[in-house]
């Protein structure tokens, strides 16, 4: 069963240089109770997506069209008393920095607290000890001292874990995670892969894992969206798409150094396109090395290729033997 | 053959002060650089690991004297440089400057808004003197094609660039006094993940067509194994482990370079890892834990450990490691 939806998603930034099209019409679906890799380089539109959903794009953003439903709720027909009602009661969000997304004027447990009195009627100190309840899930290392320090008392790891449990403070059904292991160390990186993966497990939460590190996906999901320049490039189960790339795919693989081997790396050419004036037709055209004269004429539709594998690309079934 | 730069017993403290209303008084130090001792012969590419925190950074200014060492011995083609740096006569402190050069991190942060690219890397001629002016011009065209730019570029101003251009005007910059050495620190961690190759080949490419040599401080892992010869690994100011890059990642033998090897994710599904989770986090460098250091995190440790520092020595030919109990991990 899906918990969300997205059809055509487009949201735009109005900005003075431009209207810059951060995404361009993407669906996807997160089946309930899975993790989602959301994959993609910076500009590809990831965090966008998360926001989108949340109804939380910055100014001068604006979703301008499609449509996101949510366990059959149509997240865009809501009003904004509605939507609050939504965000971190049944999807919630995990911010890249933790240290920016922490207020640095007020203790852990005041601000965790405050998150829980404001959406419900527990008192003040029933609130609290769901706090340190949470606080525990997320391996805190003694959460009853944890709540009366600051921020800037704990290492980078510690943050994020205080993040991943103001996260799950209200039991959402649906979480996003945006990079949230992008600032960490590899060691400490490996602690909150397992967390996460442990949690996933243990609350049979939904999971939208975003990232740009293939590895991280290969090591938390089963499918796995990869998002470029605003459009959805490809959709599949995660063998699926390491045995039958779409070309954008199979170069930022080949791109990426891996631990266990030493090869020669095949850098792609050119820039993350500008998405005020992208490039006409495929959006990776200029950067790819199979793109023939049809693929500058009209943006590629994402079709199923095969049980669960979507392609946006015309030259894929050329490249891989259409079946 | 005497290596290119040799490092003796490197150290460098940083003091940590109590304020009072009046003075300030030292309680402390951080042990940024712990008595650090390794060679890098010429034309190698050396790589520095380990997590933030551990001294890589530092270990790089210290060998520049951008960060003056509290003690210990840095000899560059077998001349001491830190008393050179430290009371030298100008000339040959250039002279030094000439042939170590730096690739900093951040490219947003290291390149003058102000300035065009062509002054940019013009700015080390008028400083060192070595390239009469007419022929300035030539010079920096033919580095910007080196690096993958091209002439027109050197008029413009580095808020044009995208990341991965001004890593390489950076590269360029560095590569206009024609050093024998650069220190390149974290040169991709700031780029995207497509760029990111761009500029590791460029290395790779430079190294090999100028025979440079290198010291590649980083924290990616993947990355080092591309572009070195032979890595250092650092745990909280020492060296914990060193050996030639094959031989590190094939057969890494100390307890952390273990765990820190099998943290990393490797994008294909048909590999399966078995990930060495450490419990707890770096612990502080003001006061490193006794003994061997890695010790609270290390799976292995014993009372010995607690108690004892662990030698630096050769454990099969040419891997040096420091842990009391390496003969089980060979």
């Amino acid at each position: 069963m899906n918990i969300l939806e997205i059809e055509n998603l487009k949201t735009h930034f109005f900005t003075e240089a431009g209207v810059v099209k951060a995404l361009e019409g993407i669906t996807f679906e997160v089946e309930k109770g899975r993790t989602l890799g959301l994959v993609g380089e910076s500009g590809s539109g990831k965090t966008v997506t998360a926001q989108s959903v949340l109804r939380i794009v910055p100014r001068p953003g604006k979703i301008v069209e499609g449509r996101i439903s949510f366990d059959g709720e149509d997240l865009l027909a809501l009003s904004e008393d509605d939507m609050r009602k939504f965000r971190g009661k049944k999807i919630s969000l995990i911010f890249q920095d933790p240290t920016s997304s922490l207020n640095p004027l007020f203790t852990i447990g005041t601000q965790l607290r405050d998150i829980v009195t404001t959406h419900s009627e527990m008192p003040k100190s029933e609130a609290m000890e769901h706090v340190i309840k949470t606080l525990k899930i997320t391996r805190m290392p003694d959460p009853e001292e944890a709540i009366t320090r600051y921020p800037h008392q704990f290492s980078g790891g510690m943050k994020q874990r205080i993040c991943i449990a103001r996260a799950l403070l209200l039991n959402p059904q649906l979480l996003f995670a945006d990079e949230p292991t992008t600032n960490l160390d590899v060691t400490i990186q490996a602690q909150i892969i397992k967390l996460l993966n442990d949690l996933q497990k243990e609350v049979g939460m939904t999971l939208v894992m975003i990232t740009h590190d293939m590895g991280i996906i290969t090591e938390m999901c089963k499918k796995v969206v990869v998002l470029y320049g605003g459009h959805v490039m490809e959709i599949g189960d995660i063998d699926t798409v390491f045995e039958k790339p779409h070309p954008y795919t199979e170069a930022l693989l080949k791109a990426v150094p891996r631990l266990d081997q030493t090869r020669k790396l095949l850098s792609i050419p050119g820039n993350i396109p500008n998405l005020i004036t992208p490039p006409p037709g495929c959006v990776f055209h200029p950067r790819c090395q199979y793109a023939i004269e049809k693929c500058k004429e009209a943006v590629p539709p994402l079709l199923e290729v095969a049980n669960g594998h979507h392609i946006a690309c015309i030259r894929w079934s050329y490249l891989h033997g259409a079946e | 053959m005497a290596p290119l730069l040799e490092v003796r017993d490197l150290v460098k403290y940083y003091p940590v002060y109590q304020r009072g209303i009046i003075s300030k008084r030292v309680v402390g130090k951080v042990h940024a650089v712990d008595h650090v001792n390794f060679s890098i012969d010429k034309g190698e590419a050396m790589g520095l690991v380990g997590e933030s925190g551990c001294g890589k950074t530092t270990t790089g200014k210290v060998l520049l004297n951008l960060e003056e060492p509290t003690s210990g011995e840095v000899f560059f083609n077998g001349e001491e440089t830190t008393s050179v740096f430290s009371k030298g006569p100008r000339k040959e402190v250039l002279k030094l400057r000439r042939s170590m050069q730096m690739v900093f991190q951040n490219p947003y942060a290291s390149l003058d808004p102000r300035m065009t690219v062509f002054d940019i890397i013009s700015e080390p001629f008028s400083i060192h003197k070595h390239i009469p002016k007419d022929q300035w011009k030539e010079k920096v065209y033919s580095l910007l094609t080196l690096v993958g730019l091209e002439a027109y570029h050197a008029e413009r101003y580095p808020h044009e660039f995208s990341g991965g251009q001004r890593q390489r005007i950076c590269i360029a910059r560095a590569l206009a006094v024609d050093p024998e050495f650069i220190i390149a620190d974290e040169p991709v961690s700031s780029l995207d993940v497509s760029i990111r190759a761009q500029i590791l080949n460029l290395v790779i490419d430079i190294q090999e067509k100028l025979g440079m040599s290198y010291l590649y401080i980083s924290h990616d892992l993947s990355s080092v194994r591309q572009i070195t010869q032979k890595v250092l690994v650092m745990y909280l100011g020492e060296i914990v482990e060193s050996a030639s890059t094959t031989e590190l990642f094939d057969k890494p033998i100390h307890p952390y370079t273990r765990a820190l090897l099998s943290a990393v994710p490797i994008p294909d599904p048909k590999k399966k890892r078995n990930v060495i989770i450490l419990s707890g986090e770096v612990p502080s460098s003001i006061n490193p834990p006794s003994g061997c250091r890695f010790h609270p995190r290390c799976q292995y440790a014993t009372s010995k450990c607690k108690d004892e520092k662990p030698s630096f020595i050769e454990a099969t030919a040419g891997h040096m490691v420091s842990c009391h109990y390496y003969t089980d991990f060979i």
